[in-house]
This record gives structure tokens, C-alpha cells and sequence, in this order.
């Protein structure tokens, strides 16, 4: 077998090396000695630190693309499964390519930057980078986030040259965790589509049922910001809200569509109370002039310049 | 030379089971115990990590353990089981992401899980590779026995699913099941634990450990045990 040839010649030629004759002497010599002299003890550690970190850094390594891979996957799974457009077995790198598209917005100004790559930009990670990122003063931090991005990666969902759908990333603290995920609007900038969170560690069944299918179908359709003065929402976490302002909240127990105001309720989590004000308070963050409120403009201008 | 083996093979792995088990009887693991058994995908996969993660630091430590030095014998152990742990958790994160996830710190945990750590100190130090590796097995095995059958529970009552699947129709969704909330909380795993510990116990009295002192003043109370 030429496999073990080649093992065979490597072998001989350790055989033959100077310094490996030496090594052998030297390890027989150490594994002679008593266990707990020194120079064993320094011999042994030196050893199993060099082994070990040996296989670790292989397997790192080795896996490395893997990882990454699967890290890419599951990202463009949850953008597209917040656009609605994930079909089951479907190849989503395919249908990300198609009919995705990723853009690096200014969140101060509101403008699309085009110098950046969308591709190499990572948002969580600018975050904490304090030349890409900006603290957020107390008061204003009710996500409780602390330090934001100056770029967000957006995604736009494009049918015949127009845009019919925004992706938002959004974050902020629920009970325990920072929850990561999407918000899904309409081209007017209005009406949300859909929310999904991909990354939070909220208690299961309870503010973990963010993740529910069910409970997420329940934003379809709602509104985002005030279109009249809405004072004295019912039951809800926003109490009032001036025209143009973030309107939408979690309530206690379940909305009553008949209600005026119902627009802009959606369910809260039964028995998760913070994190239902969690969720509240981060989407009306990023929906805020803090947050994405100047890029929406922007693309509700477009559209009414197009239309 | 191969009887004895298999004799001892057999007790090593099967003791493990019910009387010898690490979590009812030698009461090790129980953090990773209430934290991860809240679903059973995620249980099966800590226990496979596990009983893995102890058999091959098991069998690792026996083979040099004639050469490792008293003075750092505890890093020693606790280096191979790190680097073992890394290791699965990096397999975990290329090949079975989504339950990579959601176990996220716990895997990481296996290194202070003292099961890992206890059977290294109390078994593989003083005996050769196979056996040790099969007594990781074992005691894996054990652990993994009480993880799925608390997560068997706290899955169905909890969340009305085992492995995902429905089981019981849930009343939110038009069904007939009002799941219990307590289930899903790490807490409800501190119960169903002492409930299998007293079962295993009334089945096989001699686990039960005498009182370590009696309580003489107090009424006629069972006192002692705890």
C-alpha cells in the first residue's frame, strides 16, 4: 500500500534525524524518572499542553468553513423565512440570491452608503466596535442596548425593479437575553409583514414562544406608527402615541379587533411580561428617529416619487 | 483473560444504569441536568456529548496514568477533558447547528460537569484504557437514562410535544391541553429528579444513606434526611 510507504519513509527519516535521536533518549529518560520530580512534571505538562492544543487547533481549523457555512445558511434562512419567501427544501442560497438584496444604510442620515460591502459588513459586530458604533444616550436607550451600529444592514425585497418589502434587523433586552431578529415592512414604511427573532435565549414556552409561528402570523398586517393621535391605548405598553410616532405594542391578554387602536396591538406572551415589554420597547426603538425612522422616510419618498 | 474482562466490562457498564447511577446516586451532573432537559432533542445530544466526552477522557488519563505527576494530576484530567470538550463542540457547531444553538453554553459546561471529572479521579486513574473508556460509557449511559426520562416528562407535560411532535393539542391552539408552565422552568427538573431518586430508592433500599445524625427533642418527625 503506498499509504503506509510513505509513513514507512517518514519514519526512517525521523529515525535518522539528529534531534529526534536526541528526543527519544530524552523522553525515555523522562518517563524513567519518578513521577513527582520536577523536571517530569515540567516534561509532562509541556507534553499534553503541546498535544492538545495540537488537536484543538485542528479541529478549529479544520471545521472552520463548515461553521461558517452553516452560520451563512442560517441567516439567509431567517431573512428570507421574514420576507415569507423560505418554501420548504427549497435551496435557499439560490432564492437569496434571486431575489434578496443587501444594502448598508446610514441610520443617522438615513442614506444608503454604496463605498461598503454588504457582504463583508456585520452589523453585531460593528456594534461593538467603537469606531463603527455610537453609545446611546440613557434616556433614549429604552431597548437597552447601549451602543448601536452607525451602519444597519438592511434587505430589500425586490419584484420587478421595485421594492415590495424592507428587512429591518432589530435587537434590544427582553428577560434574560439580548434578542437578535427582523422586522419585515411594506414598501410604505407602514405596515409590517412579519418579525422573526433568530437569536435569543428567552424561557422556553413562555417569552421563548417569540419564536412561535403562531404568535408571529399575529403582526401581519399591523401598523407601525400613528396615523391619528392615539391617546389612552388599551391595556397597551405604549399608553400614547402623536401622529407619525412608533404606535405598535405588545398588550396584556388578546387584542379585540373590534376596538379602535387595534391596528397597532398585537398579543402579548402569556406569562412573559418582560420580555412582552422587551419586544415592545425594542421595536418602537428602531422604529424611532434613533433608529430606522429616517431611512423610512427615505424609501416612502421613492415610492411616491415612482408611483 | 476474556471472561474477566467481560464480567468486569459487564459491570462497569451496566452498574452504572440504576445502582450506581451518577445523578440518583452519586447526585453529580444535576446542573446540566435541570438545564437542558426542558426538550428532548436537546437532552439526547448533551447525553451523547457526554457519555462521549467521558469515555474518550476517560480512556485518554488511564493510558498515561502512570506518568502523570500527583502535584498536577487535577490539570492534567481537566486539560484532556477541555480539549475534548472543544472538540465536540466544534462538530456540534459544523454539523448539527440548529441543536448547536440551542444548547449554546452547556456544551462548554461538560468540561465542569463532575461526572466527566469524577470518573476520570475515581476510576481511570487506577485502571487500563479499555475499561476505563467502557466505565465512561457506562456512567454516561446513566446520566443519559435520567436526562431523557426528566425531559420525557418535562417536554410532554410541559409543552404537549416529545421530540417536537405533538402529543397533546394544546388549548391555544384549540386542543384539550392546558400545559403546565412549571415544566418548561429548570425548578420542575429539581422535582422530577427527587421523585426518580425516592423511586430508585423504595425499589433498591440500599441506596438509601443512613441519617447522619438523629434529631432527639423534636417531636416524632422523620428527621435527618436530606
Amino acid at each position: 500500500m503506498p499509504k503506509c510507504e510513505q509513513f514507512d519513509k517518514i519514519c526512517a527519516k525521523l529515525d535518522s534525524c539528529e534531534h529526534y535521536q536526541k528526543f527519544r533518549v530524552y523522553w525515555d529518560k523522562v518517563l524513567a524518572m519518578g513521577n513527582d520530580s520536577l523536571e517530569k512534571t515540567i516534561a509532562i505538562a509541556t507534553a499534553l499542553c503541546l498535544v492538545c492544543a495540537v488537536l484543538v487547533s485542528f479541529s478549529a481549523v479544520a471545521l472552520k468553513p463548515l461553521q461558517v457555512n452553516n452560520k451563512e445558511l442560517d441567516m439567509k434562512k431567517n431573512i428570507l423565512d421574514v420576507a415569507g419567501l423560505l418554501q420548504e427544501g427549497s435551496d435557499i442560497d439560490k432564492a437569496f440570491k434571486d431575489k434578496i438584496e443587501a444594502k448598508i444604510v446610514n441610520l443617522e442620515t438615513g442614506d444608503y452608503v454604496e463605498d461598503m460591502n454588504p457582504a463583508e459588513y456585520d452589523q453585531r459586530k460593528a456594534a461593538k466596535d467603537p469606531a463603527l458604533s455610537v453609545a446611546i444616550p440613557k434616556d433614549k436607550d429604552i431597548a437597552h442596548i447601549r451602543v448601536k451600529a452607525k451602519y444597519a444592514k438592511v434587505f430589500l425585497v425586490k419584484e420587478a425593479g421595485a421594492i415590495k418589502s424592507v428587512i429591518l434587523p432589530i435587537n434590544g433586552y427582553g428577560l434574560w437575553s439580548t434578542l437578535y431578529g427582523f422586522l419585515s415592512l411594506d414598501a410604505d414604511g407602514q405596515t409590517v409583514q412579519s418579525i422573526n427573532f433568530y437569536d435569543q435565549a428567552e424561557t422556553p414556552g413562555l417569552g421563548g414562544e417569540v419564536v412561535n409561528p403562531n404568535w408571529r402570523a399575529l403582526w401581519k398586517g399591523k401598523k407601525v406608527y400613528a396615523e391619528t393621535e392615539q391617546a389612552g391605548l388599551e391595556k397597551g405598553l405604549i399608553e400614547s402615541a402623536e401622529i407619525g410616532e412608533p404606535a405598535l405594542a405588545l398588550i396584556k391578554g388578546v387584542v379585540d379587533t373590534s376596538k379602535p387602536g387595534s391596528q397597532y396591538q398585537v398579543d402579548g406572551l402569556a406569562g412573559a411580561s418582560l420580555t412582552s415589554a422587551g419586544v415592545t420597547n425594542l421595536v418602537r426603538y428602531w422604529m424611532s428617529k434613533e433608529g430606522f425612522a429616517p431611512y423610512i422616510a427615505k424609501v416612502r419618498a421613492v415610492k411616491g416619487v415612482k408611483s | 483473560m476474556s471472561e474477566i474482562l467481560n464480567d468486569e466490562t459487564k459491570k462497569v457498564l451496566i452498574e452504572p444504569l440504576v445502582d450506581n447511577n451518577p445523578i440518583t446516586l452519586q447526585v453529580l451532573g444535576i446542573c446540566s441536568a435541570l438545564a437542558v432537559t426542558s426538550q428532548m432533542s436537546t437532552s439526547l445530544i448533551m447525553a451523547l456529548a457526554l457519555t462521549l466526552v467521558t469515555a474518550c477522557s476517560s480512556a485518554a488519563i488511564s493510558a498515561i496514568r502512570n506518568h502523570i505527576p500527583g502535584s498536577i494530576r487535577i490539570i492534567v484530567q481537566m486539560t484532556i477533558i477541555a480539549s475534548l470538550v472543544i472538540v465536540v463542540d466544534q462538530i456540534l457547531k459544523a454539523f448539527a447547528y440548529e441543536i448547536s444553538k440551542q444548547l449554546s453554553v452547556f456544551v462548554g459546561l461538560i468540561i465542569t460537569n463532575c461526572i466527566v471529572m469524577g470518573r476520570a479521579e475515581g476510576y481511570a486513574m487506577k485502571n487500563p484504557p479499555l475499561a476505563s473508556f467502557i466505565d465512561g460509557i457506562g456512567n454516561g449511559l446513566g446520566y443519559s437514562l435520567i436526562l431523557i426520562a426528566v425531559s420525557f416528562i418535562r417536554e410532554s407535560l410541559g409543552s404537549g410535544k416529545l421530540l417536537g411532535i405533538e402529543v397533546f393539542k394544546l388549548t391555544k391552539d384549540g386542543g384539550w391541553y392546558d400545559p403546565n408552565g412549571l415544566m418548561l422552568l429548570p425548578p420542575s427538573a429539581f422535582f422530577i429528579i427527587g421523585l426518580i431518586i425516592w423511586a430508585v430508592r423504595q425499589w433498591k433500599p440500599k441506596q438509601a444513606e443512613a441519617a447522619d445524625f438523629k434529631i432527639l427533642s423534636i417531636a416524632h418527625g422523620e428527621g435527618g434526611h436530606h
